[in-house]
């Protein structure tokens, strides 16, 4: 599981990083939510993806089109319906999954128009989290969820544990998956889903459908 | 503007078709000529030509002085050295429309050996006859195939009707501030134009050459009428506001009832009257009539999408905020029906208060967009950094 996560550049977020490291050389790539479309970039250029992005923000998509990236705006929840059946190899949603509207229906259309998906999102079953709530009896306040309840634009968030159920009541096959600290860092504990969602501040998964 | 000369027969750099061209409606033409200007060189392997398509009332003249008004070509801060369409890199062709009045075939050219002129009998012509004329320049110039076709507007749709139609010609296509079909509202406005040329006494049921007297007050009204439609509200406000001006002093110019006008209503006269100096009026209803019956989904099946399955082009749709006459909704359409039929597409909308003209202006994010897709498409398409 995740082994194989290479060098990339230097500049790369890191959670980019370990999301590009399970990506194939030489496949057709979408990045929901690409931002300024480093990743893309970095899977152009690294391993020949034909890589393209969809960004809600228009500042970001010009930003990624000025640098020849090719990316469009839209929104995960209303886009992803217009992209044909098996069109990509990957869909990747990296930290987006908390903030749609409708992430069931997200990961759908993401297994409908890809083969794979690779789904990142912070984990609300952090310990720090869980001791917040306990302790305080408010909304918790980390580096991670640092926005107030009522200006947070993460409005699903979901646990490691809460992923793994979703996956398996719609089918998906979890392929490969991890925990991460808020730096990327994978963590030794990655391997049992207790632990990880009890100390991972984040999670990738690789998902393919029909588990 | 009723003394207002006819358009002179200049001489354009044109190529002349000796067999003519089959048009949409069945019509043929006798002969065709279609008028353009190149800019910067043709590589080795004619791999970096770009193909700039000119809007409704645009012509082939776009980054050097117009030959009629004097003024800088309408693209000038796109097209040129450094500019986002490098003329030391690529080689750019603009070519004018059929129907045109710039040297390419259109009403006001002659149509037998006797000297006679098209006026109204010239057929209806689509976008995708003006496409098959471009195509057949291009042959003439021994390009296989286009590095980026890209317009606005008008010039948006051409781009379309190529990627549909020679997806293997275009490598990259760029419609800006465009659509795929012309709204009834545009159609509407488009119609409000032409019976003011029908109205001018001038028009003479479309013979106007005949008299020397041309419809200059009913194209000068069209044009006042569609120039609003090229603004926003905003940028009226910011430009003009509620400002007056004395009135015209002189009994040639525009008439005011009141004693004063504002200084939108000089901004229009002034507008309209400049237009008919270099605009034919027979052109206008062509090439309006031409816009009016595009529908690119309704020539597939009604499915935008078939339009484009399978194509290898990379696609930029560019629009404005305050663009109401092409707002983003239409290309947002474009769009989708793109990403139905898993092409490449990119698509931005850029802030900007100065409404569908936008794409004609200063513009810097946008003109960033243009630069840096092309470089993008550059690099995918093997072109050298400085070809």
């Amino acid at each position: 599981m995740a082994d194989q996560v290479r060098f990339l550049a230097k500049n790369l977020r890191v959670d980019l990083r370990l999301i590009a490291g399970m990506i194939e050389p030489n496949t057709r790539v979408l990045d929901i939510g690409c931002g300024d479309g480093t990743l893309i970039d970095e899977l152009f250029t690294t391993k020949g993806c034909d890589a393209r992005g969809i960004e809600i923000d228009m500042a970001e998509v010009t930003r990624a089109v000025a640098h020849g990236l090719p990316v469009m705006h839209g929104d995960a929840d209303t886009d992803l319906a217009h992209y044909p059946d098996d069109a990509f190899d990957y869909v990747i949603l990296s930290r987006t999954l908390q903030a749609v509207g409708r992430p069931r229906e997200v990961l759908r259309q993401m297994l409908r128009i890809g083969a794979r998906a690779v789904v990142s999102f912070p984990n609300f079953g952090h310990w720090l989290v869980r001791w917040q709530l306990l302790r305080r009896g408010r909304m918790p306040m980390t580096a991670t969820w640092d926005r107030m309840w009522y200006e947070t634009p993460n409005i699903h968030p979901c646990t490691i544990h809460d992923f793994f159920d979703l996956c398996a009541a719609e089918g998906y096959a979890v392929e490969r998956w991890l925990a991460a600290d808020e730096a990327g860092r994978r963590a030794p504990w990655r391997r049992f889903p207790r632990l990880a969602n009890l100390f991972g501040e984040q999670a990738v998964f690789l998902l393919r459908r029909g588990g | 503007m009723d003394q207002t000369a006819p358009l002179a027969d200049l001489p354009h750099q044109h190529v002349l078709f000796a067999d003519g061209m089959a048009l949409d409606c069945g019509a043929s033409l006798p002969e065709l000529a279609v008028a353009y200007r190149t800019y910067g060189a043709l590589n080795a392997e004619r791999s970096n030509a770009v193909l700039v398509c000119h809007a409704l009332t645009g012509d082939q003249y776009v980054a050097e002085p117009h030959p009629i008004t004097g003024k800088d070509g309408w693209w000038d801060a796109v097209v040129g050295p450094g500019r986002p369409i490098d003329t030391g890199r690529y080689f750019v062709i603009c070519a004018n429309v059929l129907g045109g009045c710039m040297g390419s075939t259109g009403p006001r050219s002659l149509r037998d050996a006797a000297g006679a002129r098209w006026g109204t009998d010239f057929p209806p012509v689509t976008i995708r006859d003006m496409v098959r004329a471009q195509k057949r320049l291009i042959d003439h110039l021994g390009i296989s195939r286009l590095f980026a076709v890209i317009g606005g507007s008008m010039g948006g749709m051409q781009v379309l009707q190529w990627a549909a139609d020679y997806p293997d010609a275009v490598f990259a296509a760029l419609p800006i501030a465009t659509a795929a079909y012309h709204s009834a509202q545009n159609i509407a406005f488009h119609e409000v134009g032409r019976q003011a040329i029908f109205a001018d006494p001038d028009w003479q049921g479309g013979r106007y050459w005949q008299t020397d007297r041309i419809p200059a007050r009913g194209l000068a009204v069209a044009r006042m009428c569609a120039h609003i439609t090229y603004l926003s509200e905003e940028a009226l406000a910011r430009k003009f506001g509620r400002r007056l001006q004395d009135a015209p002093k002189s009994a040639g110019e525009a008439i005011s009832l009141f004693g004063d006008m504002f200084e939108v209503e000089s901004y229009l006269h002034h507008q309209g009257s400049t237009f008919v100096r270099r605009f034919d009026a027979n052109s206008y209803l062509t090439i309006t009539r031409a816009m009016d019956y595009f529908d690119l989904a309704a020539d597939h099946g009604g499915d935008l999408a078939a339009a484009f399955r399978g194509t290898a082009t990379r696609f930029l749709l560019v629009s404005f905020t305050s663009d109401w006459l092409f707002p983003t909704a239409e290309s947002r359409a474009i769009a989708r029906a793109l990403n139905r039929a898993g092409a490449n597409v990119s698509f931005v909308e850029i802030p900007s208060d100065k409404g569908h003209d936008a794409f004609l202006l200063d513009e810097p994010d946008f003109h960033r967009t243009l630069g840096g897709f092309l470089s993008g498409c550059a690099a995918r398409a093997g072109l050298a950094a400085h070809g």
